[in-house]
């Protein structure tokens, strides 16, 4: 059946079945492929993008469950002040390393600051914690996150 | 400009073709990664070129051109998977250059084994620590010549001495400073001056060296911090249906039953295609796929393999090793020494199956028409997989094309052309393009895995407590046996045995040999490391039973041994230096030390370690002492030796791959667990200067890092552990 979906400020209409998942929704049918497929089951936060805020698994959210709840995904997350701030301390702490992870860490680090503008290091750990980095960036995503919130 | 796009990535666009990459304008130069051949080094006007009149003179590996814009483009056979070799490499060039680091663009060289192949590892793989190795001498002569070129036609456009000129920034002035052209103007005029020789090209002072050495900012940062960048599960084309997959959870079964018209029923889904080995479920987009693929409620035969367990696996291993194999190193009269030492030293040594879980899943995008094959993937192997497509679908070879992209993590696992194969076999029944993206579980049990290794070792002490004999069994699979057998000598296989055969101490009688034991029904392979995260993990451990034995410090007991080697004791003393060897620490804390040679790095770890009653294990602090020689980016070795020691890491702590019934036991990160950030410890790199030829990086601090932290675990409860991962309920205390 087709929904209208509220993404990065645009609203995009779909024609699938309710239960497909947000993810491949974007991924497939929109072609924004920034945000990435990880595990399929909310265990390692590469597909992770903000429902209203809030920073959610897309793998695990399907299309039906998002209403009209606004829709921020990677490609757009520079636009809040948290996005840009990340993106920023990204590159100058050169975090990234193959790069396939950091769409989803970024966009629970912006939810984090959000919440938490001066996060400690069991702040980060509780919010990052559901994002996994094979290449081992943790330190460095650690320090961008504290260099962008200014801690 | 500061950012990579490249021109293959951009969805629907068709590699350019290597033939149209050289007939550009302007200056093109050719360079050949032998090092020794220093005549190879070729520039011609980039318009001239054809490919029969490159291969006919000479063969390079790589090229750079030059355009009239100003352009630098540079394509090279490696591919960047996080190691930063895109950085690294365009780092040399620009150095010698004479260009600003943001003036290069890198493209990924197309396949061709003549042209592209790593002098290190014979074939155009990305792999072995191998890039910067490599490229060092090329890449920096080839650079050295073309600014040579260019001042060349600068100076005979001015009419002055070239030695008078100078270049800076990707512009040449004369002596006076006032008259300046950029390499723009001159790249069509110096592509018609006669090269100078390679030899007669002087290649910077390192002292002078302004670039190298120096933290540059990577190349790829930008587009992977907001989506941008593209990967090989990014790719979309026209008309392109993506496909689900479920593979026989067995090695060698096949689907049994498909229920077809229930998986055909789920909105979205095209088609069902069932190829024994795997069924795969085309549709719109993947979230019908995989509701078709659980519609079709695939039954399986198990085939000759249903009855595979690591049990039986592990009693081969013990039956196999008490065999004598393939010698590696034979030194002094081992029997003999072992036989008259005062003390003796036995034990056996376990490692697990590891598999990659790179982030992004295994995939691969196929377009497989009559005459012509088009594939978009990451891969580490182009030359390999595009002759073992040509295999399959009978296709010559100059019909299948690989549009190479940036890997979301190889660790190895992408040398391997499996993924490729299967979506091609899908694909030759699918109208169109077709992606293939393989589920997390089906990337975790049909992974090719790091071999399960059995080691058994025995040492003699003499009075004083030094090892006068040394013996050292290993078996397990060969990787290199199926990948690349003529690097197999009788018996042989040379990364098996890497570091294990050659450990850095003084060892008067030592024999060291490989029992070749391949496991029924499971697929063996590369990872990051292969054979010395094994190898240092075992010899590393004894080393260190050995100290135990003769009542000496762990560190000064290596100390000892390491007389004759100083870069070896130099990395050794610094770790243990920065980490405070020695001084006192808290109850149930220990430090463990570890030292090695391999990937022609020499690497130094001390861990620190709190084991808790449970006997639970919190690795504290890691400190990396790393002598790789003349390096390239300090800032790039530091984010390898904290990502490649996590990597170390994770596997020690959880790494595990078992197999049941002939079915891998785990199939995602709930039950192959990665390390996540609340559970990493501090990570302190100390580089050593010198002037010694380049190291690798990638690998050294995966492979030394278990030892670093058994040998803690020991320091800590008196526990040794002789198998990997550490097992928790073994180190419990009763207080």
């Amino acid at each position: 059946m087709a929904f209208t979906l509220k993404i990065n400020g645009t609203p995009h209409e779909v024609d699938v079945d309710g239960d497909a998942p947000l993810l491949w929704v974007l991924r497939d049918v929109l072609g924004m492929t920034g945000t990435k497929f990880g595990c399929g089951q909310a265990l390692c936060g590469a597909c992770t993008v903000h429902v209203d805020g809030q920073a959610v698994r897309s793998c695990q959210t399907t299309v039906d469950s998002v209403g009209d709840s606004a829709v921020t995904t990677i490609e757009a997350i520079g636009q809040v002040p948290q996005g840009a701030a990340l993106q920023k301390a990204w590159l100058e702490l050169e975090v990234v390393q193959c790069g396939y992870c950091q769409s989803g860490q970024i966009m629970s680090a912006a939810a984090l600051l959000k919440d938490t503008p001066k996060p400690s290091d069991n702040d980060i750990d509780a919010a990052m914690s559901g994002n996994v980095c094979r290449c081992g960036t943790y330190h460095r995503i650690r320090a961008a996150i504290k260099h962008a919130a200014g801690v | 400009m500061g950012e990579l796009i490249l021109k293959d990535q951009v969805a629907g666009q068709t590699a350019m073709s290597r033939r149209a990459f050289l007939q550009g304008t302007g200056l093109l130069l050719g360079f050949a990664l032998t090092g020794a051949t220093m005549e190879s080094v070729f520039a011609a006007p980039a318009s001239q070129v054809v490919e029969s009149e490159i291969t006919g003179t000479f063969a390079p590996n790589g090229f750079i051109r030059i355009d009239p814009s100003g352009a630098v483009t540079l394509v090279i056979p490696m591919i960047e998977m996080g190691q930063g070799v895109y950085t690294s490499l365009s780092m040399l060039l620009a150095e010698e250059l004479e260009v600003k680091l943001d003036q290069i663009q890198v493209q990924h060289a197309p396949p061709n084994h003549a042209l592209y192949a790593n002098a290190i590892i014979g074939i155009q793989n990305t792999g072995g620590s191998a890039s910067v190795r490599a490229f060092w001498i090329p890449l920096r002569q080839a650079g050295a010549v073309g600014r040579n070129l260019l001042i060349a036609a600068a100076a005979k456009r001015w009419n002055v001495d070239p030695a008078t000129c100078r270049a800076k920034d990707g512009v040449v002035f004369d002596a006076s400073g006032s008259k300046h052209l950029s390499y723009g103007e001159l790249a069509k005029a110096a592509a018609k001056l006669p090269v100078p020789p390679a030899a007669n090209v002087k290649l910077k002072d390192p002292k002078d060296f302004t670039l190298i050495g120096t933290r540059a900012k990577r190349v790829d940062s930008a587009i992977k911090v907001d989506g941008r960048a593209l990967y090989g599960i990014d790719t979309r084309l026209p008309s392109m249906k993506v496909a689900a997959v479920a593979i026989s959870p067995v090695l060698g079964g096949k689907a049994k039953t498909v229920d077809e018209k229930a998986a055909l029923a789920v909105k979205g889904v095209r088609q069902v295609v069932n190829i024994d080995e795997a069924v795969a479920v085309v549709a719109d987009h993947m979230g019908a796929a995989k509701k078709g693929l659980e519609a079709a409620a695939i039954t399986w035969d198990d085939g000759p393999n249903g009855k595979v367990s690591n049990a039986d696996i592990v009693k081969q291993l013990e039956e196999e090793s008490k065999k004598p194999g393939a010698v590696a190193r034979n030194v002094g009269d081992v029997a003999k020494a072992l036989a008259e030492a005062a003390q003796r030293v036995d034990a056996i040594y376990q490692v697990p199956f590891l598999a990659h879980a790179a982030m992004e899943p295994m995939n691969c995008t196929v377009h497989l028409r009559k005459d012509h094959c088009d594939i978009w993937v990451g891969t580490q192997a182009p030359t390999i997989t595009q002759s073992q497509v040509a295999e399959l679908t009978g296709l010559p070879m100059d019909a299948i094309k690989i549009h190479n992209h940036l890997i979301g993590g190889g660790f190895g696992r992408r040398l391997e052309a499996d993924g490729t194969i299967l979506a091609v076999k899908i694909a030759k029944h699918v109208d169109g393009p077709v992606k293939v993206i393989w589920s997390r579980e089906e990337d975790i049990r049909h992974d090719m895995y790091r071999p399960y290794y059995l080691d058994r070792l025995s040492a003699g002490l003499d009075a004083a407590g030094k090892p006068v004999a040394w013996t050292h069994r290993i078996a397990g699979s060969s990787v290199m046996a199926r990948y690349y057998p003529p690097y197999v000598k009788d018996g042989l296989d040379p990364d098996a045995v890497e570091a294990a055969a050659e450990p850095p101490y003084a060892l008067p009688n030592i024999h060291v040999d490989f029992v070749r034991v391949e496991p029924p029904g499971v697929r063996t392979s590369w990872w990051r490391g292969v054979g010395p995260t094994h190898n240092v993990f075992v010899v590393e451990s004894f080393m260190d039973e050995l100290a135990h034995a003769a009542k000496q410090d762990p560190f000064a007991y290596r100390k000892g041994l390491l007389g004759h080697n100083p870069r070896a004791l130099a990395v050794l003393s610094l770790a243990a230096e920065k980490a405070g060897w020695g001084s006192p620490v808290p109850a149930r804390h220990g430090r463990g030390i570890s030292v090695q040679f391999a990937y022609g790095s020499y690497t130094s770890q001390v861990a620190e370690v709190e084991v808790a009653v449970d006997g639970s294990v919190k690795v504290k602090r890691i400190v990396c002492a790393i002598d790789c020689g003349m390096y390239v980016n300090p800032d790039t070795i530091e984010a390898q030796v904290q990502g490649g020691t996590l990597f170390g890491l994770t596997a020690a702590l959880h790494g595990s791959i078992t197999f049941k019934d002939g079915r891998v036991e785990q199939s995602n990160f709930d039950t192959y667990l990665p390390m996540r950030i609340d559970e990493v410890p501090v990570v302190e790199t100390h580089l050593i200067k010198n002037a010694e030829a380049p190291g690798g990086v990638g690998e050294a601090p995966t492979a030394i890092v278990s030892a670093a932290v058994t040998n803690a675990i020991f320091a800590a409860t008196g526990k040794r552990v002789r198998s990997l991962p550490i097992d928790a309920n073994s180190l419990k205390s009763s207080s």
